[in-house]
């Protein structure tokens, strides 16, 4: 662990330094309680009963066997749903309970709610599903040809977006060369370690609260309102300590507290439901797997004209998130470079495989890795290194982006590039290894990336959020905003922001789990907007609370308000009043406020600058502004087996003004390791829409041994719109790892490998190899 | 009339769990975990896969780090075990492991933390001065899908040489 170049500004007194993190006490004490710790007297457990094919009519379901088997209370069908069937935040057709078909292995049918785990499982075994098997669609591409059978009533585009810039024939005319490549990636379980938990109990006013392991409150209330039929008042839905989520437990919560909350609205009873892995595995959506195709035009000294790509994500058996996924896909598709000449068009697609949606980077993986590596397979055709090509070709301040959009911010692209490359000596080091003689064993290779990332939601929708500050009359104060921990941090770098802004220290701030009845609704957590959304909103809040408590203060110590300072739990004045740096404990400031009737409570609400979209041509502000990201990995290929070790990585961000360093780092360090998972291990595969694996001894992790020396330099880039200056960390960090390894690869092989994960087969034998029937046994793909 | 699927074959286990003896009836098919989550409470131990694949719910069994998941209840008759619950003395003195977990950062969303912080308790057992590979591979069999590692292996290599003994002879086995 090495941190090279932080500059502490000196200008903060907290933010900026590593503080331990306000949730840690109890999540090493064990005191923390997840969705799956909580219980309620007299509860009953739910089990769900999955679809038997990922692509079938249903014809009859027969619960009356299973309702009839002692301890069950309730079993539950589409037809017992008191709302709508579906549910869904962009496109609502998500069925709770699928009524008329299957779409994926992970569809449920039925419910059932009982006295123990044990009968619920049984009860299952007895529902009796009459089925007519469908063809399965499992091919984005081929669900697009006319004729493919539909997944839903309408043709099975779930998605399309196109960029449009320049004159992309003019561009490839003007092009001394010109390439052509195609790249894959696989698809991704998020991989919290814990599975997906829910307690639903009925609440008064025939309401409901559910307590979960969920990320998005706000729209799993929707979904359960709508599913319930009831009003958002009525859903109240807690968020339990929550064990990893990283985009994953959206929509597959919505789906799991409407089954759970029409289990104890059905019964009168609280109903707990928990995922095993398999459950969790099976059901719960995924990172897009994208096949991608480049054609890149560029001069001969390597000044890039024109990027064309196509690009199909799939999309799965539901919408979910996949909209703005591929639409920042869109958005980012030609990287962070200036190319005068783009067409970019980018399709999802249904299929009967399992559905995909929000995972880190959102759209961003899948790209980085297609264009780094193609930028590198650039550069060797035109005789440069990748650096040289690069630094010709980034964005720079006021450079002009894909979708038009001018960069009025500091870029820092150049600098980032800068870091991770000058202090290996990258250009000798990547010369030096293309020496190597064929026939060693062992090859080293080094390998460069670099991105640019749209902060928050940009142009997807409304952005927007709120945080409660409620200083209590001992001085210490509460945290409330409808963002939530995740184990992002998010908990302490907005105590942090707030103890920076009204100067007591981040032990007297208690930072709330969100609750939906009691948090304001801010949007999803979600796009690495959190630091920079609650953190303006938190300022605003703290605004205003100062505003009230510095006249009382400015009083009490008999001077201007200008000059009071509030610090380490105090406010004074030094040197400007008669009694010299009397200090005013904030306690007694608080306890006087409220003495005198004055509003200790804010609600800072803030609203994201404007970003603009024209869907006729892709063109537009997509984002309010940009970080920037670069990777360097070295590695150590096994030319015997295929094995490739990553050596050494180094990773540049600029993330603004870093608010809790540990914390960032900690973002990288995490960001890294699973962007080394989907670069060398990771793979959600599935065979005609059935998943090939199903839990963690099949779907391989990174695990303490797998990871490399990581050098990480974060530059400070504070930017006007940020609170303090942030931006964002949390994607970046996670989205460059995979191209820097391929382009190590080939650096050391001259071997490119352009789908991921870079498997000992694909790296040895330079195919992919697939799993027929049982475990153990293999053939190669396409022959 | 069926009866209510029977699962419920009970026979009895004496342990020790946290310092303390109990003698429990408990369902034949019981994991341990299951044991300590749904029969005692001990809610810090997690489950995460239930194939002894991501350790989460890693406890100490006779000085050893386990899976729970993977040991029948009643194979721990007369046996010695502690869980994340037991690592402090008290609320307000956590044990150097913990203690090293926060200031490195090394907690992120906890889930894995329980089970990381007993592996690592076990590494500390057999080997007060842990080199860092000797730190990986000691915990290759708890994943964590956060931190990326780097903090943890970092807490605990600061450990390493300076644990004494007196923070860890009340987890040492002795028959």
């Amino acid at each position: 662990m090495i941190l090279r170049c932080m500059k502490h500004d000196s200008k903060h007194k907290i933010v900026g330094s590593s503080v331990p993190r306000v949730d840690a006490f109890d999540k090493v004490s064990g005191r923390a309680k997840y969705a799956a710790d909580y219980n309620a007297k007299g509860q009953l457990y739910g089990m769900v009963c999955y679809a038997s094919h990922p692509h079938a009519k249903i014809l009859n379901i027969d619960t009356g066997k299973a309702a009839k088997l002692p301890g069950v209370r309730a079993v539950l069908t589409h037809e017992d749903i008191p709302g709508e069937k579906s549910f869904g935040s962009v496109i609502p057709h998500q069925m709770a309970l699928c009524s008329d078909k299957v779409r994926y292995s992970g569809d449920v049918v039925a419910i059932v709610a009982a006295e123990s785990i044990e009968v619920a499982e049984q009860a299952i075994e007895l529902i009796d599903v009459d089925y007519r098997q469908l063809d399965v669609v499992s091919d984005p591409k081929v669900a697009l040809k006319d004729g493919a059978i539909l997944i839903h009533d309408e043709n099975n585009l779930c998605a399309y977006h196109k960029v449009r810039r320049g004159n992309i024939d003019e561009g490839f005319e003007k092009s001394d060369v010109i390439l052509e490549r195609d790249y894959s990636t696989s698809k991704i379980e998020h991989s919290y370690i814990e599975p997906e938990a829910v307690l639903a109990e009925p609440g008064e006013n025939g309401g409901i609260t559910i307590t979960g392991s969920v990320q998005n409150l706000y729209s799993i209330r929707r979904a359960v309102a709508r599913v319930l039929g009831l009003s958002l008042n009525r859903v109240r839905i807690i968020q339990a300590t929550l064990g990893g989520s990283f985009g994953g437990k959206d929509e597959t919560m919505s789906a799991l507290c409407c089954r759970a909350g029409l289990l104890a609205l059905a019964t009168g009873k609280p109903v707990k439901m928990v995922n095993t892995r398999e459950m969790s595995m099976r059901e719960s959506y995924k990172r897009h797997s994208y096949q991608i195709h480049y054609k890149v035009g560029s001069t001969k000294c390597g000044i890039l004209q024109a990027i064309e790509s196509e690009i199909y994500a799939d999309a799965g058996a539901y919408a979910a998130m996949s909209p703005f996924v591929t639409w920042r896909s869109a958005v980012h598709a030609t990287g962070p470079y200036s190319i005068p000449n783009v067409k970019t068009d980018v399709y999802a697609a249904y299929t009967n495989n399992c559905y995909t949606g929000a995972m880190r980077g959102f759209g961003s993986p899948q790209i980085c890795f297609a264009i780094e590596s193609l930028i590198d397979e650039l550069a060797e055709e035109l005789n440069l290194d990748p650096l040289e090509l690069r630094l010709k070709n980034i964005l720079k301040d006021n450079s002009i982006t894909a979708t038009g959009q001018g960069l009025k911010h500091k870029v820092s692209l150049k600098e980032v590039l800068d870091n991770v490359t000058e202090k290996m000596g990258f250009v000798d080091k990547w010369k030096q290894n293309r020496e190597q003689k064929r026939d060693t064993a062992f090859k080293r290779g080094i390998g460069i990336s670099c991105s640019y990332r749209g902060i928050s939601l940009g142009a997807e929708g409304t952005d927007a959020a709120g945080v409660i500050i409620s200083i209590q009359t001992d001085g210490s104060v509460i945290l409330s905003t409808g963002l939530i921990e995740m184990g992002q941090g998010a908990a302490t770098t907005i105590s942090m922001i707030v103890s920076e802004k009204l100067g007591i220290t981040p032990d007297r701030i208690r930072f709330l789990s969100a609750d939906t009845s009691r948090s304001p609704d801010s949007g999803p957590t979600v796009a690495s907007r959190t630091t920079f959304m609650a953190g303006n909103a938190a300022l605003r809040g703290c605004h205003e609370l100062l505003e009230r408590i510095k006249p009382v203060a400015a009083e009490l110590l008999r001077c201007p308000e200008q000059d009071l300072l509030f610090e380490n739990n105090s406010v004074y004045a030094p040197n400007k009043t008669s009694e010299g740096d009397r200090k005013i404990p904030f306690s007694e400031l608080a306890d006087k406020c409220f003495q005198k009737g004055i509003s200790l409570f804010a609600h800072g609400w803030y609203k994201s600058p404007p970003t603009t979209w024209n869907e006729e041509n892709g063109q537009g502000d997509a984002y309010f502004t940009y970080v920037y990201g670069a990777n360097l990995a070295e590695v150590e290929v096994d030319c015997i087996t295929g094995n490739v070790r990553v050596l050494k990585f180094i990773s540049s961000h600029d993330p603004g003004q870093i608010v809790n360093l540990s914390g960032a780092l900690g973002q990288v360090y995490g960001g890294v390791i699973m962007g080394i998972g989907y670069a060398m291990l990771e793979n959600y595969a599935e065979s005609e829409g059935n998943p090939l694996v199903a839990n963690f001894d099949e779907y391989l992790l990174p695990t303490a041994c797998d990871i490399p020396e990581i050098e990480t330099t974060l530059i400070h880039n504070p930017d006007e719109l940020g609170p303090l200056g942030a931006k964002s960390l949390g994607e970046p960090a996670c989205e460059i790892a995979a191209p820097a390894i391929a382009n190590a690869v080939f650096n050391a092989t001259g071997m490119r490998i352009r789908h991921l994960p870079l498997t000992l087969e694909r790296v040895k034998l330079g195919k992919e190899l697939v799993r027929i029937d049982s475990r153990g046994s293999v053939k190669a793909r396409g022959g | 009339m069926e009866t209510i699927l029977n699962t419920n074959v009970e026979i009895k286990v004496g342990f020790k769990l946290n310092g303390l003896l109990y003698e429990k009836s408990i369902p034949a098919n019981w994991t341990l975990l299951q044991l300590l989550r749904d029969g005692l409470g001990y809610y810090g131990t997690k489950c995460g896969c239930e194939i002894g694949e991501c350790g989460a719910c890693t406890v100490l069994l006779n000085g050893q780090a386990i899976n729970s998941c993977l040991v029948l209840a009643p194979q721990i008759e007369g046996a010695e075990i502690w869980t994340i619950e037991g690592v402090a003395d008290s609320i307000n003195s956590l044990h150097p492991v913990q203690r090293i977990f926060i200031e490195y950062d090394a907690v992120h969303c906890g889930f894995c933390t329980p089970g990381m912080i007993m592996s690592t308790i076990a590494l500390l057992l057999e080997n007060s001065s842990p080199d860092e590979n000797t730190i990986k591979t000691a915990l290759a069999g708890n994943l964590c899908r956060c931190t990326g590692y780097v903090q943890i292996i970092e807490a605990v290599k600061k450990l390493s040489g300076i644990i004494t003994e007196k923070d860890l002879e009340k987890f040492r086995y002795s028959e």
